[in-house]
């Protein structure tokens, strides 16, 4: 017989069991969407080839071939044998491209621990504490939200200097507010609902209640966005390379690539289609599994 | 009714200061010394510099330096660009049109053949139509668009030299300014062939700024259409007979316009980002390239100056359209929420 | 004349799992002023059906008879044109979320005088007129002001009775009310079943009443359709049915009501529950659950046998020696 305690530890943590079972649910329901797995799998194929660029890259990146410079895509040839081509410096540019995989995923993979982390805490203490807190928190991310992102983007890399890892820096603020804003709205509608009473009556604190309690029910709507910003700041990297606020030539970063065959567009355009085609795809892969997860995740589409 | 505008109003003064603050500390945040970067000199004898910290009013106090900024911003006081020395509200201001032309038609481009398309595509759901539509979207919005922009020039003007490469007229015609916006001028001067050049040199700018949004409208108009049409009264329209013109023209796209309105004002800090890129490509003379050329040439002030007229630009436009939203969804106005 | 005839109509969804019945097979006849009702539990098919008759079901959904007749026009084979002559004006449907079924945009005179300029094509005087008129017929007071009033200033109890006003508009032949009272208050649930009759009686129309709830089918409908499983398992008159129910399901039923176990200590219940989309039993869907059940019962499959005193789809109906249950 129960001596009037509730076990708020079973309560709130789900036991490994749960976890795969879970795993196990998402999988079957992500899956029914084809175009999602594909979009998984490309991704799987970019990141095996950032990390196996010095491996299947047929040549190095940096090195100049001077005597074909500016070649168009050939098989088989004799001499200037590049499927891509060669850019302005006569550097290959496939091997550029694979290699541009590493900086784009790592682009896009920092703006998103950087807004995850920074956004959920701003987003909870937001939606806990309320009152004064949240609408200073909420002034501020609108107030970014007013500055169309790429702009507040070259704003901030005037100020902290061009380059990679500040235009990462500058990408992440303006995606902040989305993140605390989804984060802040879907912890407020989770902390009137009943298993949060049941835990603070438990006696639970207030970082456990934060933390531990509500915020892993907020994460779905969390995931997608993140996968989607995963996507957008690979094309706002590329922009702010393209614009040479990014990563700074010689850098293989594929919008970089475009500007500095810009030039050339006209007499070469291989040097600035294929590194879009690859920023396409990219963005492409991981949207449509973005839509796998959004519709994996979203509750009202469940079937029992 | 007023009730309602007033608190969309109100609401904007803190995002304003915001702005203003944001804009106000990004100089000072500048590394190095900000009275060289103000004054655009080098390595200055130290009564200059005390002179040019004095003119530029550094050596007051910061708050009293932002009053100051606020007092001159509400009395259209932007500060003057350092590279031409012309008042930077001027210059927007004479800059500004070509990007509205711009934005604007590719605005109506997103949105005329967007909303049909979504619609279409929520009607025709799961159909071929359907997932083609929404295929084509998705790549839509996740090319960059500065490649789709050069990739149509390559093809276009490159390769098949059917539009123009750079610039808003042929730089044969002299149209006289009087509205900034030469479609309606080249329309006014009556020179030949005037009007068919500035529309030639539109076709490309447009269409790669207007893609994203187009993509973005069409699958929000679909997805919105979709949740309309599951209501029950569209069902209770189509129980009364009416025709599918009226049942998903009607009935159900006037409460998904809710939702797609929404959409819609929130493309314009998305067309905003892209005009930087668009001008950019086609040396357009809008805000856009106006303000990297700033960035890059650290035309401080410029870059200070456009930030908050931008910002401005963009609150109004939301306030817009959170008022047309009231319009429609009478239940916002009434409730006030 | 028979306003209503349908044989045989049966709907199949196209589902991820597969094809999915939802109706099977049901037999129905009305005339003109016929007062019907369909009983069932939730997912019996009852709505399906006649959301079927007047074509309202969507894409994924395949109907099927070999009977579908209104008014000598045959409702299989129709153009979807003109089926929409029909339905809205010859034919009217309410349903049973009345708050949600009137679209938040546009006042209650506008969607109520659309079925009057579509149909008999009035002009904006006429119009107006006849809402008033309307209004005033469904009870709804200050009839006038109530026209420029949007639904969400109404309350559940008004906003079915302005779907009843738009229904009737132009005067239909038969008026189908889905569960028209069960998401309203219940002090106006009985105003909203006495008004729909009182209409009936008025307009000379037919009425098919779609409802689960007993008491309501006892005091107003004089031929009762009993469901299950999206099969029609009995039909009978109402006062017959009653006291004499044939089917097993109709019978366990009519003992489940609180009224009829006053004498007993615990309610009845149904044992079991409803065959969902994949667990159909083979043979009678109801044997599982029938006390009465057989050997036979499980085997095969009953069909709908037409007596002169009703239908029902069961191998062994209760048999009744001389008078009483």
């Amino acid at each position: 017989m129960s001596n009037g305690t509730i076990d708020a530890v079973t309560a709130e943590t789900p036991r490994p069991s749960m976890l795969r079972q879970n795993l196990k649910e998402f999988w079957f329901y992500f899956s029914e969407s084809k175009t999602a797995v594909i979009g998984l799998a490309f991704l799987v194929g970019i990141i095996l080839m950032a990390l196996t660029a010095d491996i299947i890259a047929p040549h190095d990146p940096a090195v100049q071939y001077r005597e074909c410079l500016e070649q168009p895509p050939t098989w088989g040839a004799d001499k200037c044998n590049f499927i891509f081509g060669t850019d302005y410096a006569g550097r290959d540019m496939l091997s550029r491209i694979i290699f541009g995989t590493r900086l784009s995923l790592v682009a896009g993979g920092m703006v998103v621990i950087l807004c995850l982390s920074i956004g959920i805490v701003f987003g909870v203490v937001a939606g806990y504490f309320r009152g004064w807190v949240d609408i200073a928190i909420m002034r501020i991310m609108d107030t970014i939200l007013s500055v169309p992102g790429l702009l507040m983007a070259l704003v901030l890399v005037a100020i902290l200097g061009p380059g990679l890892l500040n235009a990462m820096i500058a990408i992440s603020i303006t995606y902040l507010p989305h993140f605390v804003r989804l984060t802040r709205s879907s912890y407020i509608t989770e902390s009137s609902k009943e298993y949060v009473i049941a835990s603070r009556v438990s006696g639970a604190g207030k970082f456990r209640i934060m933390f531990i309690t509500i915020l892993p029910n907020c994460m779905a709507p969390l995931i997608v966005q993140a996968t989607l910003s995963f996507s957008t700041a690979i094309l706002d990297t590329a922009a702010l390379g393209f614009l040479g606020m990014g990563a700074q030539p010689p850098a293989p970063e594929w919008g970089t690539l475009i500007a500095e065959n810009r030039d050339l567009m006209l007499s070469a355009p291989w040097t600035v289609t294929f590194p879009g085609l690859a920023i396409l795809l990219a963005v492409l892969a991981i949207n449509l599994m973005g839509d796998g997860l959004r519709d994996a995740l979203d509750p009202k589409m469940k079937r029992s | 009714m007023f009730t309602f505008i007033l608190k969309r109003f109100a609401l904007l003064v803190p995002i304003f200061f915001g702005v203003t603050i944001m804009a106000f500390g990004f100089i000072r945040l500048l590394p190095g010394d900000p009275v060289a970067a103000l004054a655009g000199e080098r390595d200055m004898t130290p009564e200059r510099h005390a002179e040019m910290m004095a003119k530029l009013g550094l050596d007051k106090p910061a708050w009293q330096q932002y009053l100051d900024y606020i007092w001159n911003l509400l009395h259209g006081d932007f500060g003057t660009s350092v590279l031409t020395n012309r008042p930077i509200l001027d210059e927007f201001l004479e800059l500004f049109p070509a990007t509205i032309e711009l934005g604007v038609t590719a605005m109506m481009l997103a949105v005329i053949i967007g909303v049909p398309i979504g619609i279409f595509a929520a009607v025709k759901r799961g159909t071929i139509y359907d997932q083609g539509i929404m295929g084509i979207s998705l790549v839509g919005y996740s090319m960059p668009i500065f490649w789709w922009g050069l990739l149509l020039i390559i093809l276009f003007s490159g390769v098949w030299g059917l539009t123009p490469i750079s610039g808003r007229i042929s730089f044969l015609f002299d149209v006289e300014t009087v509205t900034g916006f030469l479609l309606i001028d080249t329309l006014l001067s009556g020179e030949e062939g005037a009007f068919a050049s500035a529309m030639h040199h539109m076709i490309l700018p447009t269409i790669v700024l207007g893609t994203i949004p187009l993509a973005i409208i069409a699958r929000q108009t679909r997805s919105a259409m979709l949740e309309v049409l599951s209501e029950d009264y569209v069902r209770t329209a189509r129980a009364k007979g009416l025709s599918p013109l009226r049942v998903y023209g009607l009935h159900a796209l006037r409460n998904a316009m809710i939702t797609v309105i929404t959409v819609i004002g929130l493309q314009v800090g998305t067309l905003m980002a892209g005009a930087i890129l668009t001008e950019t490509i086609f040396s357009w003379p809008g805000i856009g390239k106006w303000i990297i050329f700033s960035v890059f040439s650290r035309d401080y002030y410029a870059v200070q100056g456009g930030l908050v007229l931008i910002a401005m630009i963009i609150m109004s436009v939301n306030l817009i359209v959170d008022l047309l939203y009231g319009m429609i969804n009478p239940r916002i106005l009434h409730t006030g929420s | 004349m028979s306003l209503l005839e349908i044989r045989n109509l049966s709907v199949e969804f196209q589902t991820v799992m597969g094809s999915f019945r939802a109706v099977d097979g049901v037999d129905l006849s009305l005339k003109e002023t016929d007062l019907l009702s369909i009983v069932g539990e939730s997912g019996s098919g009852k709505s399906v059906s006649m959301l079927a008759l007047m074509g309202l079901l969507p894409w994924t959904a395949n109907v099927t008879a070999d009977k579908l007749k209104f008014a000598g026009r045959d409702l299989l084979t129709i153009s979807n044109r003109e089926r929409r002559k029909i339905i809205g004006k010859d034919i009217s449907m309410i349903f049973q979320e009345p708050m949600s079924s009137l679209n938040p945009c546009f006042t209650v005179g506008f969607q109520i005088g659309e079925t009057l300029q579509q149909h008999l094509g009035m002009d904006r005087k006429a119009r107006k007129k006849r809402c008033i008129e309307l209004l005033d017929l469904v009870g709804i007071p200050a009839p006038e002001e109530r026209l420029k009033a949007f639904p969400h200033q109404l309350s559940g109890g008004m906003s079915q009775r302005v779907m009843i006003a738009m229904a009737i508009a132009c005067n239909p032949k038969l008026l189908i009310a889905d569960e028209p009272s069960t998401a309203l208050d219940v002090t106006i649930q009985a105003q909203i079943i006495d008004l729909l009759v009182d209409l009936q009686n008025e307009k000379g129309m037919a009425l098919v009443l779609i409802t689960h709830d007993m008491g309501v089918v006892a005091e107003t409908a004089k031929q009762v359709i009993v469901m299950y499983a999206g099969q029609q398992v009995e039909q009978q008159e109402v006062d017959a049915l009653f006291a004499k129910p044939r089917h097993p399901y109709t019978h366990a039923l009519l003992n489940a009501l609180p009224e009829r176990s006053l004498h007993l200590d615990r309610l009845p219940t149904i044992e079991g529950v409803v065959p969902g989309a994949g667990d159909r039993p083979t043979g009678c869907l109801f044997s599982p659950r029938c006390e009465f059940s057989q050997d036979d019962c499980n085997q095969n499959v009953p069909s709908l046998q037409h007596t002169d005193i009703g239908a029902f789809r069961c191998f062994h109906p209760i048999e009744y020696t001389g008078h009483g249950e």
